[in-house]
This record gives structure tokens, sequence and C-alpha cells, in this order.
């Protein structure tokens, strides 16, 4: 007996006996006698007590360098924030971790109440007035997102910025393959994103804010022009930025999303965080996914129920605006939570905190003999550097030494061949900031000596 | 408000913006250690906001308060039986939060070199493998985040597929008892959706499957056992009919916590299967997620699967194998999302599989199915079924569909005032209203969680109900009264939609 299941050999016998067969087998006898499995599979194992599985799972983190066991800088779409002790002690809860969707409201009002919370706060920082209760994270946001374009517009193409992360468009060329609907890139130059001519043909405008290489983009610029062209502005987000830059919705852009990670969630080698969708009122009845509304009870108390739910898979069938079905709520709930402790004037002093030592950091480290900025655009919390040596074995030597200086440009651009992205967060001071310029320095230095004599 | 409510029902109904007050705050930010720069000399102000987000104002006791006082307006899984029909609400074992909050797995960054994350590319192939023993299938992708999105990934991976033989077509195939994620799937894969009917025992019409079955159709969708909790007799036909025109058979693995190792969807002839680990593997379902859909298929299908795969490489000179991210795809579909999938939802189901082993995951369906019909059995005895019968009379799977047509022919009473009345019994409702095909359908999962007294007592509570309905249906109509809130006005909510507040 399995230690999660609790009939005993007592139960199993009265309940059979109740049911009117003999033995459990019978109770499989419509599944064709050839493709019934004899006995076990090996290659699942034995079973192992709970003790035994810790340890292997232990064993298997020991294995992992995780951003407590080194200096790391990496960003590039997911960011090591401090996590605050309060979002662990209230996702754990097994009211909000345990149940499904809230399907029956009048027992599932504080998950219901919590997405209509976080809705708000995510309309406030996007400037946008409609929001869902979460999609399953950033770049699968875009393509959604660039589906709600075709469904509204039906035009054949989109133009997505090489500003846009480049899972973020992967995934939009996936799913668009299946619409039919062809993909085209504008490129970068001077790290903000040149917009071809746009014309009838062309769906939406995807871009990023701040892009991948971490430039402040002129939103209000790209979106008048799209919108002069009749399509939309989808305008992927890192929603902290958003303390400090104008919202995209005062941009004139239709959707932001974006990769909710940041708020409260916790790295995960890449999930599960969640990912947001706001949009105008106009796209209000085309929006994927749960929607939290307020309403009232038979006795006249507020409540919270799910709404518009003529939009989805489960009510409109073929006919739905996605077929998305099971998001990130618990993610979204620590969304919500962590930008309530953040709150209107911290996530303020947080981003700024971001914007100042980014900036000392992009003095610093371009300070350094064999190293320019990529681009001299503003930037936030991210920064692009272009190396005078291969990016990846100055990376390698600095891993060495434990510092983990960012991420490889070269990897998905070969424009920016030795680039190399540097992200900042609250947990990288002033000295760590330090100790990245002292082995980054020493690191191009040496692999500029290296290659002298080849 | 009326004057009967007390002051603190009103304070309960806040939400954490009317909590707010200007000066309030949790936060403090780390000390500012570079040089205070002008945000003007760093942002140009046609950039920037006017004014910060109107987020809550709020000190961190009061953030705990709110939303632990909201959580209690939860029901969960943890308190009480949740027989929700289609979404196998199974315990969540307590260790697989405790390994899956370890800084290794936790804080471990998702572009981190893969020399540096072994342990978790180790941890994803070895899942890979238990998935693919599990579903008969040798490759597995584990990057989809749902199990709609799964499905996605199955229906352009067969647009892959067709494609990459010069072949166009044009429809799917779903049976009239799909869940509603297929058809909507299929949509935006850019398919027609082509519905299969239902024979008098609940299978799939093999006349009408036979008749749609055209070279035009790209794949079969269907869900083994079915939404009606049924085995489907004749899927050997049903494979040799999708396969005789080239077509692919598409698992939906929503029921697949009938069938671990009893059968498997790749001997059943499937060429894709999606799992939901948030189902059969035992993520939280965390009020609506997160989950994960990893597929499984066959090796025709195996050149399309979205990019990185995950793969072990031999060792050099006789070292332990190495596991990387393998990018050279060039058939691939391309990638669903960012990064690797759930990787924190991996974590969890692995520990299960670990914990259980194969002969674990095989009793968890034997007790599963046991429970179901022994539920079954035991409402149909306590006189239930003259009123709620079972829409097909089977032995069933994992779990099965009564009708309530005859409860509301009778006793006026719908399916959804059992359900509401049930409420007040302390036990989440099965769902409702689905499958399409059943009148009034109520369809019931217990799982293996469930131990006999719990059944027993769900038995109870429904034969209560149905005695109170033939007093008084009343009683049930009104239903509930012993919720935080009452019945809500659902219509109202939609007819002018209040979707955030007004601040």
């Amino acid at each position: 007996m399995s230690s999660y299941v609790s009939a005993t050999e007592e139960d199993r016998r009265e309940m059979l006996a109740q049911i009117g067969v003999s033995s459990i087998e019978e109770l499989f006898a419509d599944i064709p006698a050839r493709l019934r499995l004899e006995g076990a599979d090996g290659a699942l194992g034995p079973p192992h007590s709970e003790q035994e599985v810790y340890e292997e799972l232990r064993a298997l983190a020991a294995r992992n360098v995780s951003s407590e066991d080194e200096l790391s800088f990496l960003g590039a779409g997911m960011y090591d924030h401090y996590v605050p002790a309060l979002v662990d002690s209230i996702i754990e809860r097994s009211e909000f971790l345990t149940p499904y969707t809230p399907y029956q409201p009048e027992i599932s009002q504080g998950g219901l109440q919590a997405m209509f919370e976080y809705q708000t706060a995510m309309s406030e920082l996007t400037g946008l007035p409609v929001s869902n209760a979460s999609v399953y994270e950033g770049p699968s946001a875009v393509g959604a997102a660039g589906y709600v374009a075709k469904i509204t517009n039906s035009r054949p193409r989109f133009v997505v910025s090489r500003g846009v992360h480049p899972h973020s468009r992967e995934t939009l060329q996936t799913l668009a393959r299946g619409w039919g609907a062809e993909v085209v890139e504008a490129p970068l130059r001077d790290g903000a994103t040149v917009l071809p001519d746009l014309d009838g043909e062309v769906s939406a405008v995807i871009v990023q804010q701040p892009n991948f290489i971490g430039a402040v983009e002129d939103l209000s610029s790209l979106a008048s022009a799209a919108r002069e062209a009749g399509a939309l502005t989808i305008c992927a987000c890192d929603p902290l930025p958003l303390a400090l830059l104008k919202p995209p919705g005062q941009c004139g852009v239709d959707i932001a999303v974006g990769e909710g990670q940041t708020l409260g969630n916790r790295l995960d080698f890449g999930g599960p965080s969640f990912g947001f969708f706001t949009a105008t009122e106009a796209l209000l009845r085309r929006m994927p996914g749960r929607i939290a509304g307020e309403t009232r009870d038979v006795d006249g108390k507020r409540g919270f129920v799910l709404t518009l739910q003529t939009r989805e898979q489960h009510i409109r069938r073929e006919k739905a605006t996605s077929n998305i079905c099971t998001s990130q709520a618990l993610n979204a709930l620590a969304g919500v939570i962590y930008l309530s402790w953040l709150g209107r004037r911290g996530i303020v002093d947080l981003a700024e905190l971001m914007l100042k030592r980014t900036a000392y950091a992009r003095e610093r480290l371009s300070a350094i003999d064999g190293v320019t900025l990529l681009h001299e655009r503003p930037v936030v919390r991210e920064l692009a550097l272009a190396l005078d040596a291969p990016a990846t074995r100055v990376i390698d030597r600095c891993l060495a030494q434990n510092v983990n200086p960012g991420y490889a440009l070269g990897r998905d651009y070969p424009e920016y061949e030795d680039g190399l992205l540097v992200a900042i967060t609250e947990r990288r001071t002033r000295a760590d900031i330090d100790r990245l310029a002292d082995v980054l320095g020493a690191a191009v230095a040496a692999e500029a000596t290296a290659g002298v004599g080849v | 408000m009326s004057s009967g409510e007390s002051n603190l029902s009103v304070s309960e109904g806040l939400t954490i913006f009317e909590r707010s007050k200007p000066g309030r705050r949790a936060f403090v930010a780390p000390e500012l250690d570079v040089p205070d720069v002008s945000i003007d000399e760093l942002l140009p102000a046609e950039y920037r906001r006017d004014e910060p987000p109107r987020l809550p104002e709020v000190s961190e006791p009061e953030i705990v308060r709110h939303y632990n006082r909201l959580s209690k307006r939860n029901f969960d899984l943890d308190t009480g039986f949740y027989p929700l029909g289609s979404c196998t609400m199974k315990h969540n074992p307590k260790l697989h939060e405790r390994v899956a909050a370890l800084p290794g797995h936790a804080k471990l960054h998702p572009l981190q070199h893969p020399r540096r994350a072994q342990g978790a590319l180790e941890l994803m192939w070895n899942l890979q493998q238990a998935l693919a023993a599990i579903a008969g299938l040798p490759h597995v992708s584990l990057q989809p985040s749902a199990g709609s999105h799964g499905e996605l990934a199955g229906v352009l991976l067969t647009r892959a597929y067709h494609e990459d033989r010069g072949e166009h077509r044009t429809k799917v195939l779903t049976p009239d008892t799909a869940h509603g994620t297929n058809p909507a799937t299929v949509t935006m894969g850019g398919y027609d959706v082509v519905k299969v009917g239902i024979d008098a025992s609940g299978n799939v019409d093999l006349d009408d499957l036979r008749a749609k079955a055209d070279t035009d159709v790209a794949c079969l969708m269907l869900t083994n056992p079915s939404t009606l909790g049924l085995f489907e007799t004749g899927i050997e036909e049903i494979a040799k009919i999708v396969h005789g025109v080239g077509a692919t058979l598409y698992y939906d693995g929503a029921n697949l916590n009938a069938i671990m190792g009893i059968c498997r969807p790749g001997d059943m002839g499937f060429d894709i299967v999606h799992f939901n680990l948030h189902k059969t593997f035992t993520q939280p379902h965390g009020g609506g997620g997160p989950g994960a859909g990893p597929i499984a298929v066959s090796d025709r299908i195996e050149p399309y699967l979205p990019r990185p795969q995950v793969v072990r490489r031999a060792g050099d000179n006789g070292d332990r194998p190495y596991f990387d991210l393998e990018y050279d795809r060039p058939k691939s579909i391309g990638r669903l999302r960012g990064f690797q999938g759930n990787y924190g939802v991996f974590v969890r189901s692995y520990a299960y599989i670990r914990s259980l082993g194969a002969a674990g995951l095989r009793e968890v369906s034997e007790v599963a199915v046991l429970n179901a019909n022994y539920l079954l059995a035991k409402l149909k005895e306590a006189g239930v079924d003259e009123y709620l019968p079972a829409a097909y009379d089977r032995i069933c799977m994992h779990e099965f569909v009564l009708s309530g047509a005859p409860m509301k022919r009778e006793l006026e009473i719908r399916t959804l005032d059992l359900a509401k009345r049930m409420l007040d019994f302390g036990v989440h409702p099965p769902t409702v209203y689905f499958p399409l095909v059943v009148e009034e359908a109520l369809m019931v999962e217990p799982t293996e969680t469930e131990t006999k007294e719990t059944l027993d007592n769900f038995v109870e509570i429904v034969a209560e109900i149905l005695r109170e309905a033939r007093e008084d249906p009343e009683v049930a109509r009104n239903a509930p009264y012993t919720t935080p809130v009452r019945r809500l006005d659902e219509a109202g909510a939609a007819r002018k939609p209040v979707i955030r507040q007004a601040l």
C-alpha cells in the first residue's frame, strides 16, 4: 500500500462486494485484454520512503548553481529579486494552494477577490483598463496577444521588433504558423526599434519595453505608427520598470502583456511564474483566460465571480477566444501580494534604486578597457555591453571566479556576437557591481592577451 | 448595507485597495549605495509616468491579515472532499512543497549554463523517461504549461508532420464528449472542427467516425477513458480507422489517472499524448494553476517536438553522462513558451513518481477506479438513481456521470440546485453540466485519495438533499445558506462588468 492511498484490505473487500465484482481486475474488463499490461514497468522503479525521496531531490538540487551560490547578473527575462517572506507564508496556505479554479463562487471568494485585486493592480501598472486573471508566462502571453489581434482584424502579417525577447518571437512564430500568419522582424538601430513602412496587411506591431537589450523604447511613437496603419500595438513589458515608465496604456498600446516572475515569484529554473494580459476596453470580449468580476449575492452582499465566460473554451468551444483553461492563479496571487508589499511608494523606491545602480554599473563597466556600451539609450535595470574579446570565453573566466556576468547576446543575436547583457536587481549592491567590474576587466584583459598570440 | 449587518462583515468584504491609507508601507528599500544621480539625467521626462501606480499603501500586518482572512473564504482540498470530475483533485503530498523550495531548485536561473544546472536537467530527463514509460511512447517534451497548451503542441505537431509530407489537411475530429479545450485548440491550430457522435453505450460511434474520416482529416483528438468515465472499448478499431486515412491520433491525458500501469496510450495506437501533471501527478491546483502539460510522442512525430529538448550525452572518458539542452532541431515546431517549462511543477511530479514507483502508480489507478465504482454502486443502493441515474449503466473507470434529468422533472430542482445545496454540507460539488451530451450532468471523480467513510458520507449527503427536496424543493433552490456569500448574480456581473476597482 502506498502512503497516499487509504483503502485497507478490508475496505477493498467490502467495496468490491458492494459493486458486485470479485476483483479489482474485473473493473478493467472494458480494456481489451491484449492492451493490458502484465506486471509493473521496471523503468519506473520501486517505491521510496519520504525520507529517501527528500535525499534524492536534495542531491539533485545540490548539483545546480543557484543565485545563492554565485554572484549572478543573469537576467534576460527572469530576474533574481528578493521575494519577501510573507509571500511564501500566504501562498503556502492550503486554502490558496489546494483548491482549483473557482467554479463554485460561494466557496471561492478568497481566490476570486484576490483575482479582482490582482486585475486592479495590473491595470494600474499598465495603464490599461482591462486585465485577466493570468496566462501561462511571458513569451506565450505575447503569442496569446497575437491571437487576439488575429481574431480582431484577421490581417495576415505581424511586425515584431528584434528588441522583443527571442523566446517571445519564437513562440509567436510557432503559434502564427497555426493560424497561417506571417511574422516579420523590425530591426534595432542604436538600441531602438525601427519600424518598416506599415500597410493594411499588418495585424499588429509587437514591441518590448524596456527591450531585450535593456533600452527604453519610444513607445508612443511606435504605437502611433501602428495606429496610423490600423494595426494593433502589443507591448511586452517588464512590470517593475513600469513604476517609472509611462504606462503602455498612455502610450497608445492596445495590449500590454509580460512575464510576472519579478513580482514575488521565484526563479524556479524558468517556471512556474505567470503571464499578465491587459488591454483596452474594446478588446474585453476577446480576452483569453479567466476574469473575475464584482457582483452581489441574493442578500445584496458584495461578492466576486468568474465573468464573461462566454469567451471561454468550456462554453464557446471551437468559437472560444483562446483554449486556455488552467493558468497560473497561485503565481498571480503571489504577484498581487508582492505589489501590496511594495505599495505605491515602495515600487517607485525599488525602481529608482535599480535605475541608479544600473547607471552606476553602466558607467563602471563601460570604463573597462575592451568594454563599450552596445547602445546609449536610457536603461532601467539591464544594460548591454560589447566586449573586445569572445564573450563566451570571457564568461567562462568569470564563472571560474564564481561571478556570473550575464547573458551572452550572441546566442540569439549574431549582430551582437560578443555582446553581454547584465541585469541589476536590488539584491546586487555597489560592492557586487565593483566585484563584477574587477572580474570582468581581468577576464577581458586575459582574453585580449591570450588572443595576441593566435 | 442593511442595518442588520455588523461592521465586522462590512470590513470582511473590503479589498486590499480599500484598506489603503497614505503613508503606510511594508517594503523598505535597501540603502542607496551608489551616487544619487537625478532621475531626469537617467530617464528623460517624456518616457516617465506622471504619477506612481495607485497600488495599496498597507503595512505588513495588514497584508497578512487581509490575505489570511481571504483564504478562509475558500474551500480547499486539504479540508474536504473535492470530487470535481475531470480535475483529479487528489492529495498534494507535503514533501513536494519542501523539495521544490530547496534553493538549488527554487533559485536556479533558467539561463544558467547547462554545466551548472546538471541536477535540474537530470531531473527533467528522468521525468521524461518516466512519462514515456507511462504513456508507452518513446519521446517526451516537458515544455507545455498546461493540458490545453499540450493540446496546442499536439495540433501543431500534427500540422508539421503532415506538411513535412507535403499534405495539407483541413479538419480535426473531436467526439461530442470532448473537453471544450479540444475544439478551441483545433481552431487556434488553424483547423476546422468536425464532431463525431457517440453510440448508445457511450462509445465513439464507429460508423459516424468511418463516415467522417477522410484524407482531409489531420487528427482525431480523444480522451480515453472518455469524459463519461468510460473506456473506449473500440479503441483499436478507432486507431485503425484514423491511421487508415493517414491522420494522427491524439490522447487528451485528462483521464490518465484511471489507467496508469494498467494500459498505455501508445499501445492503443495514440501518436501524441499530453499529461496534466497538476491532475495525475498531483501538482497543487493553486486556485487555477500552475500546472504543466508535457507531451509524449511516437517516433514519426519526434522530429517536430518543441525546442529545446533535454538530452543525455555520453560523458567523456567514462565520466558520468552529461545532460544538455538541444536547440539544433531543424524540423521542430519551435518554442511554445519561454525557457524550459514549469520546472517547479516537474520537481513535485518527479517526487511523486519516485515515491510511488511502478507498483504505487498502478495502485493509484486501481483505487481511483475502485472508489468511483463503489461510490456509483453505493448511490444506487441508497436509491439515488431514481432521480440521478448513471448516464450509461456500465462499470465506470475513475469517474462517472449522472443525469439530473429525472430529478429536475420530478423534484423540480436542477443539478445546479443540488450542487449549491452540497455547499452547506461541506463538500465541493462535482463538475456540473459537463459533458454536454448528458442532460443536467453531474460528473463525479472521487480519486484514490478518499476513504470509504468519505464516500459513504457523500452518499448520505446526496440522499439527504433529495429527501429534503421531496418535502420542499425551495430548500435546494435557494441554497447555499452557510457560505461566506450566497448565490451570486452572475448574469448581472457579465452584463455590466466590474473587473477592476475604481480608484
